[in-house]
Protein backbone atom coordinates (compact mmCIF):
# COMPACT_ATOMS: atom_id res chain seq x y z
CA UNK A 1 0.00 0.00 0.00
CA UNK A 2 1.12 3.39 -0.99
CA UNK A 3 1.43 6.32 1.94
CA UNK A 4 -1.15 8.02 -0.10
CA UNK A 5 -3.91 5.19 -0.32
CA UNK A 6 -2.90 5.00 3.15
CA UNK A 7 -3.93 8.49 4.21
CA UNK A 8 -6.78 8.08 1.38
CA UNK A 9 -7.94 5.13 3.85
CA UNK A 10 -7.09 7.10 7.43
CA UNK A 11 -9.60 10.21 5.54
CA UNK A 12 -12.32 7.89 5.01
CA UNK A 13 -12.22 6.37 8.40
CA UNK A 14 -12.13 9.72 10.01
CA UNK A 15 -15.79 10.86 7.87
CA UNK A 16 -17.20 7.75 9.02
CA UNK A 17 -16.07 8.57 12.22
CA UNK A 18 -17.26 11.87 12.89
CA UNK A 19 -20.32 10.60 10.96
CA UNK A 20 -21.35 7.77 13.38
CA UNK A 21 -20.43 10.30 16.22
CA UNK A 22 -22.82 13.09 15.26
CA UNK A 23 -25.90 10.05 14.52
CA UNK A 24 -25.22 9.29 18.51
CA UNK A 25 -24.78 12.43 19.47
CA UNK A 26 -28.37 13.11 18.42
CA UNK A 27 -29.88 10.11 20.01
CA UNK A 28 -30.78 12.09 23.13
CA UNK A 29 -32.39 15.03 20.99
CA UNK A 30 -34.34 13.32 19.25
CA UNK A 31 -36.15 11.65 21.36
CA UNK A 32 -39.46 12.80 21.19
CA UNK A 33 -41.00 15.16 24.01
CA UNK A 34 -38.64 16.64 26.25
CA UNK A 35 -35.85 13.62 27.24
CA UNK A 36 -34.68 15.14 30.18
CA UNK A 37 -37.95 15.27 31.73
CA UNK A 38 -38.25 11.03 30.35
CA UNK A 39 -34.63 10.55 32.02
CA UNK A 40 -36.34 12.61 35.19
CA UNK A 41 -39.73 10.65 35.49
CA UNK A 42 -38.37 7.21 34.99
CA UNK A 43 -36.93 7.48 38.80
CA UNK A 44 -37.54 10.64 40.32
CA UNK A 45 -40.39 13.00 40.25
CA UNK A 46 -39.90 16.15 38.31
CA UNK A 47 -39.59 19.38 39.32
CA UNK A 48 -38.59 22.33 37.19
CA UNK A 49 -36.00 23.51 39.16
CA UNK A 50 -34.49 19.45 38.60
CA UNK A 51 -35.41 19.44 35.24
CA UNK A 52 -33.16 22.82 34.37
CA UNK A 53 -30.09 20.99 37.25
CA UNK A 54 -30.24 18.13 34.29
CA UNK A 55 -30.43 20.11 31.70
CA UNK A 56 -27.55 22.41 32.76
CA UNK A 57 -25.68 19.38 33.69
CA UNK A 58 -25.83 17.65 30.15
CA UNK A 59 -25.22 20.99 28.30
CA UNK A 60 -28.93 20.85 26.75
CA UNK A 61 -29.45 24.54 27.51
CA UNK A 62 -27.10 25.56 25.02
CA UNK A 63 -26.67 25.87 21.11
CA UNK A 64 -26.67 21.96 19.04
CA UNK A 65 -22.99 22.89 17.70
CA UNK A 66 -21.51 23.69 20.49
CA UNK A 67 -23.11 20.95 22.57
CA UNK A 68 -21.92 18.74 19.92
CA UNK A 69 -18.31 20.13 20.21
CA UNK A 70 -18.19 19.72 23.98
CA UNK A 71 -19.36 16.45 23.49
CA UNK A 72 -16.70 15.18 20.95
CA UNK A 73 -14.04 17.08 22.45
CA UNK A 74 -14.92 15.46 26.14
CA UNK A 75 -15.42 12.07 24.22
CA UNK A 76 -11.97 11.84 22.65
CA UNK A 77 -10.62 11.88 26.07
CA UNK A 78 -12.91 8.79 27.22
CA UNK A 79 -14.38 11.97 29.26
CA UNK A 80 -18.38 11.12 28.61
CA UNK A 81 -19.60 12.54 31.56
CA UNK A 82 -21.08 10.98 34.78
CA UNK A 83 -24.08 8.10 34.74
CA UNK A 84 -27.08 10.05 35.96
CA UNK A 85 -28.38 7.51 38.59
CA UNK A 86 -25.08 6.19 39.79
CA UNK A 87 -22.84 9.32 39.56
CA UNK A 88 -19.73 7.57 38.41
CA UNK A 89 -18.29 8.47 35.18
CA UNK A 90 -19.74 6.81 32.46
CA UNK A 91 -16.45 5.46 31.20
CA UNK A 92 -15.56 3.35 34.63
CA UNK A 93 -18.98 1.75 33.90
CA UNK A 94 -17.70 1.09 29.88
CA UNK A 95 -14.31 -0.22 31.65
CA UNK A 96 -15.71 -2.42 34.20
CA UNK A 97 -17.96 -3.79 31.58
CA UNK A 98 -15.71 -4.07 29.13
CA UNK A 99 -14.25 -7.61 29.16
CA UNK A 100 -17.18 -9.87 29.09
CA UNK A 101 -17.23 -8.24 25.68
CA UNK A 102 -14.34 -8.59 24.64
CA UNK A 103 -13.25 -12.13 25.38
CA UNK A 104 -16.73 -13.36 24.08
CA UNK A 105 -16.06 -11.94 21.11
CA UNK A 106 -12.54 -13.09 20.77
CA UNK A 107 -13.03 -16.54 21.56
CA UNK A 108 -16.07 -16.31 18.75
CA UNK A 109 -13.86 -15.19 16.58
CA UNK A 110 -11.47 -18.05 17.43
CA UNK A 111 -13.28 -20.46 17.34
CA UNK A 112 -15.65 -19.71 13.82
CA UNK A 113 -12.71 -18.48 11.73
CA UNK A 114 -10.36 -20.92 12.86
CA UNK A 115 -12.76 -24.16 12.47
CA UNK A 116 -13.89 -22.86 9.47
CA UNK A 117 -10.81 -22.95 8.01
CA UNK A 118 -10.47 -26.82 7.81
CA UNK A 119 -14.19 -27.64 7.78
CA UNK A 120 -14.19 -25.25 4.55
CA UNK A 121 -10.81 -26.90 2.72
CA UNK A 122 -12.64 -30.37 3.79
CA UNK A 123 -16.06 -29.23 1.85
CA UNK A 124 -14.41 -28.01 -1.24
CA UNK A 125 -12.34 -30.97 -1.70
CA UNK A 126 -15.05 -33.46 -1.08
CA UNK A 127 -17.39 -31.92 -3.39
CA UNK A 128 -20.26 -33.90 -5.26
CA UNK A 129 -23.69 -33.94 -6.17
CA UNK A 130 -24.99 -35.34 -2.96
CA UNK A 131 -22.82 -33.12 -0.58
CA UNK A 132 -23.32 -29.87 -2.10
CA UNK A 133 -26.82 -29.85 -1.25
CA UNK A 134 -26.27 -31.18 2.42
CA UNK A 135 -23.47 -28.49 2.87
CA UNK A 136 -25.90 -25.78 1.31
CA UNK A 137 -28.83 -27.02 4.04
CA UNK A 138 -25.86 -27.04 7.03
CA UNK A 139 -24.58 -23.18 6.10
CA UNK A 140 -28.17 -22.53 5.74
CA UNK A 141 -29.25 -23.81 8.92
CA UNK A 142 -26.28 -22.27 11.00
CA UNK A 143 -26.96 -18.69 9.46
CA UNK A 144 -30.70 -19.07 9.91
CA UNK A 145 -30.69 -21.05 13.60
CA UNK A 146 -31.22 -17.83 16.46
CA UNK A 147 -28.21 -18.23 18.54
CA UNK A 148 -30.08 -17.16 21.96
CA UNK A 149 -32.39 -19.85 21.29
CA UNK A 150 -29.31 -22.58 20.83
CA UNK A 151 -27.83 -20.72 24.22
CA UNK A 152 -31.32 -21.19 26.07
CA UNK A 153 -32.06 -24.89 24.56
CA UNK A 154 -28.22 -25.35 25.56
CA UNK A 155 -28.60 -24.42 28.92
CA UNK A 156 -31.57 -26.35 29.18
CA UNK A 157 -29.65 -29.65 28.26
CA UNK A 158 -26.66 -28.91 30.71
CA UNK A 159 -29.40 -28.18 33.46
CA UNK A 160 -31.09 -31.74 32.97
CA UNK A 161 -28.29 -33.65 32.01
CA UNK A 162 -25.08 -32.49 33.89
CA UNK A 163 -26.81 -30.77 37.50
CA UNK A 164 -25.02 -28.83 38.96
CA UNK A 165 -22.60 -27.15 36.59
CA UNK A 166 -22.12 -23.38 36.68
CA UNK A 167 -22.81 -22.27 33.23
CA UNK A 168 -24.56 -18.30 34.31
CA UNK A 169 -22.55 -15.41 35.10
CA UNK A 170 -19.16 -14.63 34.41
CA UNK A 171 -15.89 -14.74 36.55
CA UNK A 172 -12.83 -12.93 35.74
CA UNK A 173 -10.07 -14.70 33.82
CA UNK A 174 -7.50 -13.53 36.34
CA UNK A 175 -9.73 -14.73 39.12
CA UNK A 176 -10.21 -18.25 38.08
CA UNK A 177 -9.29 -19.00 34.57
CA UNK A 178 -10.88 -22.84 34.61
CA UNK A 179 -13.83 -21.40 35.88
CA UNK A 180 -13.76 -18.40 33.23
CA UNK A 181 -13.54 -20.94 30.30
CA UNK A 182 -16.00 -23.18 31.77
CA UNK A 183 -18.75 -20.34 31.63
CA UNK A 184 -17.65 -19.04 28.68
CA UNK A 185 -18.18 -22.24 26.49
CA UNK A 186 -22.00 -21.95 25.80
CA UNK A 187 -22.25 -18.55 25.18
CA UNK A 188 -19.00 -18.74 22.85
CA UNK A 189 -20.41 -21.77 20.69
CA UNK A 190 -23.81 -20.31 20.69
CA UNK A 191 -22.16 -16.88 19.25
CA UNK A 192 -19.90 -19.11 17.08
CA UNK A 193 -21.90 -21.13 15.12
CA UNK A 194 -23.77 -18.50 12.33
CA UNK A 195 -20.05 -17.27 12.16
CA UNK A 196 -18.59 -20.49 11.27
CA UNK A 197 -21.54 -21.69 8.82
CA UNK A 198 -21.56 -18.71 6.76
CA UNK A 199 -17.15 -18.47 6.98
CA UNK A 200 -16.74 -22.04 5.98
CA UNK A 201 -19.32 -21.75 3.02
CA UNK A 202 -17.30 -18.68 2.35
CA UNK A 203 -13.54 -20.47 2.14
CA UNK A 204 -15.51 -23.23 0.13
CA UNK A 205 -16.46 -21.55 -2.59
CA UNK A 206 -13.21 -19.52 -2.62
CA UNK A 207 -11.33 -22.36 -2.87
CA UNK A 208 -13.37 -24.13 -5.64
CA UNK A 209 -12.44 -20.64 -7.32
CA UNK A 210 -9.01 -20.58 -6.59
CA UNK A 211 -8.40 -24.20 -7.40
CA UNK A 212 -9.77 -23.65 -10.96
CA UNK A 213 -7.20 -20.95 -11.58
CA UNK A 214 -4.13 -21.10 -14.32
CA UNK A 215 -1.73 -21.18 -11.20
CA UNK A 216 -3.02 -24.07 -9.96
CA UNK A 217 -2.68 -25.94 -13.23
CA UNK A 218 0.63 -24.68 -13.71
CA UNK A 219 1.86 -25.85 -9.83
CA UNK A 220 0.54 -28.92 -10.60
CA UNK A 221 2.10 -29.28 -14.35
CA UNK A 222 5.70 -28.58 -12.01
CA UNK A 223 4.80 -31.07 -9.91
CA UNK A 224 4.15 -29.36 -6.45
CA UNK A 225 2.16 -32.38 -4.29
CA UNK A 226 -1.37 -32.18 -3.42
CA UNK A 227 -1.10 -30.66 -0.12
CA UNK A 228 0.88 -28.02 -1.09
CA UNK A 229 -1.34 -26.64 -4.18
CA UNK A 230 -4.34 -27.01 -1.59
CA UNK A 231 -2.46 -25.12 1.63
CA UNK A 232 0.21 -22.95 -0.04
CA UNK A 233 -1.51 -21.95 -3.45
CA UNK A 234 -5.36 -21.90 -3.12
CA UNK A 235 -5.69 -21.26 0.76
CA UNK A 236 -3.69 -18.47 0.61
CA UNK A 237 -5.52 -16.99 -2.40
CA UNK A 238 -9.02 -17.74 -0.79
CA UNK A 239 -7.97 -15.95 2.47
CA UNK A 240 -8.55 -12.56 1.00
CA UNK A 241 -12.25 -12.65 0.88
CA UNK A 242 -12.15 -14.42 3.83
CA UNK A 243 -10.44 -11.54 6.21
CA UNK A 244 -12.92 -8.99 5.18
CA UNK A 245 -15.67 -11.40 6.07
CA UNK A 246 -14.09 -12.04 9.34
CA UNK A 247 -13.70 -8.08 9.81
CA UNK A 248 -17.82 -7.97 9.02
CA UNK A 249 -18.54 -10.97 11.38
CA UNK A 250 -17.40 -8.75 14.04
CA UNK A 251 -20.04 -6.22 14.30
CA UNK A 252 -22.37 -9.95 14.04
CA UNK A 253 -20.44 -10.38 16.90
CA UNK A 254 -20.68 -7.85 18.61
CA UNK A 255 -24.45 -7.30 18.01
CA UNK A 256 -25.05 -10.79 18.51
CA UNK A 257 -23.20 -10.78 21.90
CA UNK A 258 -25.57 -7.93 23.22
CA UNK A 259 -28.56 -10.70 23.27
CA UNK A 260 -25.78 -13.49 23.98
CA UNK A 261 -24.83 -11.56 27.30
CA UNK A 262 -28.67 -11.41 27.82
CA UNK A 263 -29.24 -14.86 28.02
CA UNK A 264 -26.09 -16.30 30.05
CA UNK A 265 -26.37 -13.03 32.49
CA UNK A 266 -22.88 -12.01 31.40
CA UNK A 267 -21.94 -8.72 32.47
CA UNK A 268 -20.64 -6.83 29.59
CA UNK A 269 -21.34 -4.02 27.09
CA UNK A 270 -24.71 -5.53 25.79
CA UNK A 271 -26.23 -5.97 29.26
CA UNK A 272 -24.68 -2.23 30.23
CA UNK A 273 -26.80 -0.60 26.86
CA UNK A 274 -29.69 -2.79 27.46
CA UNK A 275 -29.95 -1.66 31.33
CA UNK A 276 -29.27 2.01 30.46
CA UNK A 277 -32.37 2.02 27.78
CA UNK A 278 -34.42 0.66 30.29
CA UNK A 279 -33.47 3.27 32.74
CA UNK A 280 -33.33 6.10 30.08
CA UNK A 281 -29.66 6.43 30.92
CA UNK A 282 -29.42 8.31 27.90
CA UNK A 283 -25.70 9.45 28.47
CA UNK A 284 -24.60 5.99 29.22
CA UNK A 285 -26.51 4.38 25.88
CA UNK A 286 -24.78 7.17 24.11
CA UNK A 287 -21.09 6.19 25.08
CA UNK A 288 -21.87 2.39 24.80
CA UNK A 289 -22.95 2.32 21.21
CA UNK A 290 -20.15 4.79 20.40
CA UNK A 291 -17.51 2.79 22.24
CA UNK A 292 -19.26 -0.31 20.40
CA UNK A 293 -19.18 1.10 16.83
CA UNK A 294 -15.88 2.57 16.74
CA UNK A 295 -13.53 -0.40 18.13
CA UNK A 296 -15.87 -2.23 14.65
CA UNK A 297 -14.79 0.72 12.49
CA UNK A 298 -11.65 0.38 14.00
CA UNK A 299 -11.18 -3.42 13.51
CA UNK A 300 -12.28 -3.21 9.43
CA UNK A 301 -9.91 -0.30 9.30
CA UNK A 302 -6.95 -3.01 10.50
CA UNK A 303 -8.36 -5.59 8.52
CA UNK A 304 -8.07 -3.60 5.48
CA UNK A 305 -4.47 -2.58 6.23
CA UNK A 306 -4.00 -6.24 6.73
CA UNK A 307 -4.81 -7.36 3.25
CA UNK A 308 -2.03 -5.40 1.95
CA UNK A 309 0.04 -7.46 4.13
CA UNK A 310 -1.43 -10.61 2.88
CA UNK A 311 -2.13 -9.72 -1.16
CA UNK A 312 0.95 -7.86 -2.64
CA UNK A 313 -0.80 -6.61 -5.72
CA UNK A 314 -1.95 -4.00 -3.25
CA UNK A 315 0.71 -3.78 -1.54
CA UNK A 316 2.49 -2.85 -4.59
CA UNK A 317 -0.22 -1.04 -6.28
CA UNK A 318 -0.01 -3.23 -9.32
CA UNK A 319 -3.77 -4.42 -9.13
CA UNK A 320 -5.06 -0.87 -9.07
CA UNK A 321 -6.52 -0.72 -5.69
CA UNK A 322 -8.50 -3.10 -4.55
CA UNK A 323 -11.08 -1.86 -2.37
CA UNK B 1 -29.21 -32.34 -14.55
CA UNK B 2 -28.14 -29.41 -11.98
CA UNK B 3 -31.11 -27.34 -13.47
CA UNK B 4 -33.80 -30.50 -12.01
CA UNK B 5 -31.98 -30.48 -8.83
CA UNK B 6 -31.91 -26.76 -8.16
CA UNK B 7 -35.52 -26.74 -9.44
CA UNK B 8 -36.35 -29.29 -6.43
CA UNK B 9 -34.98 -27.28 -3.97
CA UNK B 10 -36.51 -24.26 -5.14
CA UNK B 11 -40.15 -26.05 -4.88
CA UNK B 12 -39.17 -27.53 -1.80
CA UNK B 13 -38.26 -23.56 -0.52
CA UNK B 14 -41.70 -22.56 -2.00
CA UNK B 15 -43.42 -25.01 0.02
CA UNK B 16 -41.88 -24.02 2.68
CA UNK B 17 -42.30 -20.27 2.72
CA UNK B 18 -45.59 -20.53 1.15
CA UNK B 19 -47.10 -22.94 3.71
CA UNK B 20 -45.71 -20.76 6.40
CA UNK B 21 -46.97 -17.20 5.43
CA UNK B 22 -50.65 -18.63 4.37
CA UNK B 23 -50.67 -19.96 7.82
CA UNK B 24 -49.88 -16.77 9.32
CA UNK B 25 -52.03 -14.50 7.24
CA UNK B 26 -55.06 -16.99 7.70
CA UNK B 27 -54.41 -17.80 11.27
CA UNK B 28 -57.27 -16.11 12.34
CA UNK B 29 -59.73 -18.16 10.25
CA UNK B 30 -58.40 -21.65 10.15
CA UNK B 31 -60.05 -22.26 14.21
CA UNK B 32 -56.97 -22.39 16.14
CA UNK B 33 -57.66 -21.62 19.67
CA UNK B 34 -57.57 -17.99 21.00
CA UNK B 35 -54.11 -17.00 21.45
CA UNK B 36 -54.78 -15.01 24.75
CA UNK B 37 -56.80 -16.81 26.34
CA UNK B 38 -55.56 -17.98 29.33
CA UNK B 39 -56.48 -21.15 31.59
CA UNK B 40 -55.02 -21.46 34.23
CA UNK B 41 -55.21 -24.78 35.28
CA UNK B 42 -54.12 -25.73 31.83
CA UNK B 43 -50.56 -24.36 32.77
CA UNK B 44 -46.96 -25.73 31.40
CA UNK B 45 -49.06 -29.07 29.71
CA UNK B 46 -46.85 -30.94 27.38
CA UNK B 47 -48.03 -31.76 24.02
CA UNK B 48 -51.89 -33.31 24.22
CA UNK B 49 -54.60 -33.44 22.38
CA UNK B 50 -56.43 -30.64 23.25
CA UNK B 51 -53.37 -28.53 22.90
CA UNK B 52 -51.19 -29.93 19.97
CA UNK B 53 -47.95 -28.30 21.77
CA UNK B 54 -48.89 -27.74 24.72
CA UNK B 55 -48.98 -24.10 26.79
CA UNK B 56 -47.57 -22.12 27.54
CA UNK B 57 -46.60 -20.60 32.09
CA UNK B 58 -50.19 -18.35 31.53
CA UNK B 59 -52.36 -21.65 30.14
CA UNK B 60 -52.13 -20.09 26.81
CA UNK B 61 -51.97 -23.08 23.79
CA UNK B 62 -48.75 -22.84 22.36
CA UNK B 63 -49.88 -23.57 18.59
CA UNK B 64 -51.98 -20.81 18.66
CA UNK B 65 -49.53 -18.60 19.89
CA UNK B 66 -46.83 -19.57 17.07
CA UNK B 67 -49.12 -19.06 14.25
CA UNK B 68 -50.15 -15.83 15.96
CA UNK B 69 -46.50 -15.16 16.03
CA UNK B 70 -45.83 -15.70 12.54
CA UNK B 71 -48.36 -12.96 11.66
CA UNK B 72 -46.34 -10.19 14.60
CA UNK B 73 -42.79 -11.36 13.08
CA UNK B 74 -43.85 -11.04 9.18
CA UNK B 75 -45.75 -7.90 10.02
CA UNK B 76 -42.13 -6.39 11.34
CA UNK B 77 -40.31 -7.63 9.26
CA UNK B 78 -41.61 -7.82 5.87
CA UNK B 79 -42.46 -3.95 6.74
CA UNK B 80 -38.98 -3.12 7.05
CA UNK B 81 -38.07 -4.93 4.41
CA UNK B 82 -40.71 -3.70 2.01
CA UNK B 83 -39.61 0.02 3.18
CA UNK B 84 -35.88 -0.46 3.36
CA UNK B 85 -36.23 -1.54 -0.12
CA UNK B 86 -38.35 1.83 -1.47
CA UNK B 87 -35.92 4.37 0.20
CA UNK B 88 -32.73 1.98 0.32
CA UNK B 89 -33.09 0.60 -3.35
CA UNK B 90 -34.03 4.37 -4.70
CA UNK B 91 -31.22 5.76 -3.14
CA UNK B 92 -28.67 3.06 -4.39
CA UNK B 93 -30.81 3.23 -8.12
CA UNK B 94 -30.49 7.27 -8.20
CA UNK B 95 -26.83 7.10 -7.35
CA UNK B 96 -25.98 5.28 -9.95
CA UNK B 97 -27.75 7.03 -12.70
CA UNK B 98 -26.68 10.45 -11.86
CA UNK B 99 -23.44 9.43 -10.37
CA UNK B 100 -21.50 12.85 -9.34
CA UNK B 101 -21.82 14.74 -5.82
CA UNK B 102 -25.50 13.09 -5.25
CA UNK B 103 -23.60 9.52 -5.89
CA UNK B 104 -20.97 11.20 -3.24
CA UNK B 105 -22.81 11.98 -0.65
CA UNK B 106 -25.44 9.41 -0.56
CA UNK B 107 -22.97 6.73 -0.59
CA UNK B 108 -20.79 8.68 2.40
CA UNK B 109 -23.85 8.50 4.27
CA UNK B 110 -24.61 4.90 3.47
CA UNK B 111 -20.99 4.32 4.79
CA UNK B 112 -21.45 6.47 8.17
CA UNK B 113 -25.01 4.09 8.60
CA UNK B 114 -23.36 0.97 7.80
CA UNK B 115 -20.36 1.16 9.81
CA UNK B 116 -22.94 0.64 12.86
CA UNK B 117 -23.13 -3.24 14.01
CA UNK B 118 -26.68 -3.89 12.68
CA UNK B 119 -27.70 -4.82 16.30
CA UNK B 120 -26.71 -1.92 17.89
CA UNK B 121 -27.85 0.80 15.52
CA UNK B 122 -31.74 -1.51 15.52
CA UNK B 123 -31.22 -0.92 19.64
CA UNK B 124 -29.99 2.50 19.44
CA UNK B 125 -33.35 3.44 17.15
CA UNK B 126 -35.13 1.58 19.47
CA UNK B 127 -33.86 3.78 22.35
CA UNK B 128 -35.19 6.51 20.67
CA UNK B 129 -38.71 5.67 18.98
CA UNK B 130 -39.96 3.44 22.03
CA UNK B 131 -40.24 -0.28 22.03
CA UNK B 132 -43.39 -1.82 20.36
CA UNK B 133 -43.76 -3.66 16.73
CA UNK B 134 -43.41 -0.41 14.59
CA UNK B 135 -40.86 0.23 16.93
CA UNK B 136 -38.70 -3.12 15.41
CA UNK B 137 -40.28 -2.42 12.18
CA UNK B 138 -38.88 1.03 11.79
CA UNK B 139 -35.24 -0.29 13.41
CA UNK B 140 -34.67 -3.10 10.89
CA UNK B 141 -35.99 -0.66 8.35
CA UNK B 142 -33.20 2.08 9.18
CA UNK B 143 -30.35 -0.85 9.49
CA UNK B 144 -31.45 -2.34 6.26
CA UNK B 145 -31.58 1.09 3.56
CA UNK B 146 -27.69 1.06 3.34
CA UNK B 147 -27.97 -2.77 3.02
CA UNK B 148 -30.17 -1.97 -0.29
CA UNK B 149 -28.54 1.05 -1.58
CA UNK B 150 -25.30 -0.48 -1.74
CA UNK B 151 -26.77 -3.99 -3.33
CA UNK B 152 -28.84 -1.82 -5.92
CA UNK B 153 -26.32 0.25 -6.57
CA UNK B 154 -23.47 -1.98 -8.07
CA UNK B 155 -25.63 -3.87 -10.40
CA UNK B 156 -27.48 -0.15 -11.34
CA UNK B 157 -23.93 1.06 -12.61
CA UNK B 158 -23.50 -1.86 -14.64
CA UNK B 159 -27.15 -1.49 -16.58
CA UNK B 160 -26.33 2.26 -17.07
CA UNK B 161 -23.17 1.91 -19.12
CA UNK B 162 -25.31 -0.66 -20.93
CA UNK B 163 -25.70 0.30 -24.71
CA UNK B 164 -29.71 -0.12 -24.37
CA UNK B 165 -29.83 2.78 -21.76
CA UNK B 166 -27.25 5.03 -23.94
CA UNK B 167 -29.49 4.50 -26.68
CA UNK B 168 -32.60 5.07 -24.55
CA UNK B 169 -30.69 8.09 -23.56
CA UNK B 170 -29.50 9.24 -27.46
CA UNK B 171 -33.10 9.21 -28.45
CA UNK B 172 -34.58 11.64 -25.56
CA UNK B 173 -36.08 9.21 -23.15
CA UNK B 174 -36.51 10.98 -19.65
CA UNK B 175 -34.89 10.58 -16.68
CA UNK B 176 -38.08 8.58 -15.25
CA UNK B 177 -38.61 6.61 -18.31
CA UNK B 178 -35.25 5.47 -18.20
CA UNK B 179 -35.13 4.24 -14.62
CA UNK B 180 -38.84 2.76 -14.91
CA UNK B 181 -38.43 1.03 -18.06
CA UNK B 182 -34.95 0.02 -18.26
CA UNK B 183 -32.76 -0.18 -15.04
CA UNK B 184 -36.13 -1.24 -12.76
CA UNK B 185 -36.76 -4.25 -14.95
CA UNK B 186 -33.11 -5.64 -14.64
CA UNK B 187 -32.87 -5.50 -11.61
CA UNK B 188 -35.73 -7.96 -10.46
CA UNK B 189 -34.13 -11.22 -9.87
CA UNK B 190 -31.02 -8.87 -7.81
CA UNK B 191 -33.76 -7.69 -5.64
CA UNK B 192 -36.10 -10.87 -5.58
CA UNK B 193 -32.89 -12.54 -4.57
CA UNK B 194 -32.15 -10.19 -1.77
CA UNK B 195 -35.28 -9.24 -0.23
CA UNK B 196 -35.97 -12.81 0.47
CA UNK B 197 -32.28 -13.37 1.42
CA UNK B 198 -32.85 -9.86 4.26
CA UNK B 199 -36.08 -10.85 5.08
CA UNK B 200 -34.70 -14.41 6.26
CA UNK B 201 -32.26 -11.83 8.34
CA UNK B 202 -34.72 -9.41 9.26
CA UNK B 203 -37.25 -12.26 10.82
CA UNK B 204 -34.03 -13.47 13.43
CA UNK B 205 -33.24 -9.50 13.86
CA UNK B 206 -36.71 -9.10 15.12
CA UNK B 207 -36.97 -12.23 16.69
CA UNK B 208 -33.38 -10.67 18.74
CA UNK B 209 -35.32 -7.37 19.68
CA UNK B 210 -38.31 -9.12 20.79
CA UNK B 211 -36.52 -11.50 22.85
CA UNK B 212 -34.40 -8.38 24.50
CA UNK B 213 -38.13 -6.75 25.58
CA UNK B 214 -37.59 -4.09 22.55
CA UNK B 215 -39.91 -5.61 20.06
CA UNK B 216 -43.49 -6.49 20.56
CA UNK B 217 -44.61 -6.31 23.98
CA UNK B 218 -47.02 -8.43 25.92
CA UNK B 219 -49.26 -10.06 25.65
CA UNK B 220 -49.10 -9.66 21.96
CA UNK B 221 -47.79 -13.10 20.74
CA UNK B 222 -44.38 -12.74 19.39
CA UNK B 223 -42.04 -15.90 18.73
CA UNK B 224 -38.69 -14.00 20.21
CA UNK B 225 -40.78 -12.76 22.89
CA UNK B 226 -42.28 -16.48 23.77
CA UNK B 227 -38.68 -17.54 24.09
CA UNK B 228 -37.46 -14.78 26.79
CA UNK B 229 -40.70 -16.06 29.01
CA UNK B 230 -40.30 -19.54 28.56
CA UNK B 231 -36.60 -19.71 29.33
CA UNK B 232 -37.82 -18.74 33.02
CA UNK B 233 -39.73 -22.41 32.97
CA UNK B 234 -37.45 -24.38 31.02
CA UNK B 235 -37.41 -26.82 33.36
CA UNK B 236 -40.54 -27.37 34.57
CA UNK B 237 -41.86 -26.91 30.92
CA UNK B 238 -39.20 -26.88 28.21
CA UNK B 239 -42.20 -26.57 24.91
CA UNK B 240 -43.14 -22.97 24.75
CA UNK B 241 -38.89 -21.94 23.50
CA UNK B 242 -38.43 -25.22 22.02
CA UNK B 243 -41.08 -24.89 19.62
CA UNK B 244 -41.12 -21.39 19.41
CA UNK B 245 -37.33 -21.51 18.71
CA UNK B 246 -37.78 -24.08 15.79
CA UNK B 247 -40.56 -21.53 14.66
CA UNK B 248 -38.33 -18.78 14.23
CA UNK B 249 -35.85 -21.35 12.64
CA UNK B 250 -37.92 -22.71 9.83
CA UNK B 251 -39.15 -19.38 9.18
CA UNK B 252 -35.40 -17.40 8.47
CA UNK B 253 -34.39 -21.01 7.19
CA UNK B 254 -36.97 -21.07 4.45
CA UNK B 255 -36.70 -17.29 3.09
CA UNK B 256 -33.12 -18.10 3.17
CA UNK B 257 -33.57 -20.75 0.87
CA UNK B 258 -36.10 -19.42 -0.78
CA UNK B 259 -33.55 -16.33 -1.83
CA UNK B 260 -30.64 -18.93 -2.40
CA UNK B 261 -32.73 -21.31 -4.80
CA UNK B 262 -34.41 -18.62 -6.87
CA UNK B 263 -30.63 -17.02 -6.90
CA UNK B 264 -29.26 -19.93 -8.47
CA UNK B 265 -32.73 -20.76 -10.87
CA UNK B 266 -32.45 -17.05 -12.43
CA UNK B 267 -28.78 -16.72 -12.72
CA UNK B 268 -26.32 -18.85 -11.36
CA UNK B 269 -23.52 -16.40 -12.24
CA UNK B 270 -24.38 -14.71 -9.43
CA UNK B 271 -24.17 -17.63 -7.20
CA UNK B 272 -22.10 -16.09 -4.13
CA UNK B 273 -22.55 -16.73 -0.59
CA UNK B 274 -24.66 -15.95 1.80
CA UNK B 275 -23.87 -12.60 3.62
CA UNK B 276 -25.22 -11.86 7.56
CA UNK B 277 -24.18 -9.44 10.10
Amino acid sequence: MTSRQFFNRLLDLLIVLFGVSIIVFLIIRLIPGDAVAIMLGANTEITDVGLAELKARLGLDQPMIVQYWHWIGNAVTGDFGESIWTGRPVISEIAANMWPTIELTLLATLLGAGLSVPIGCFMAQTRGSASEVTVRMFAIAGLTIPSFWLGIVSIFLVAKFLPGTSMLGYVPFTEDPIENLQRMILPVIALALPMLANLSRLIRSAMLDALNQDYIRTAKAKGAGRRRIVYKHALRNALIPFITSVGVSTGYLLGGSIVIEQVFAIPGLGRLVLGAIAERNYPLVQATVLVMTTAFVLVNFIVDLLYAIIDPRIRTGAHGAAT
Amino acid sequence: MRFVRNNKLLSFAIVLVASQVLLALLAPWLGFQDPYNQVMVQRMKSPNTLNLLGTDHLGRDVLARIVHGYRTSLFSSGLAVAFSLLVGGTLGILSAYYRGWFDRIVMRLMDILFAFPIMLLAIAVIAIIGPSQWGAAIAIAIVYIPIFARLLRGPSLVICESEYVLSAKAIGAGDGRIVFLHILPNLASVILVQSSLLLSAAILVEASLSFLGLGAQPPVPSLGLALSEGRNFLLLSPWPAVFSGFAILFLSFGFNLLGDAVRDTLDPRLRSHNTIN
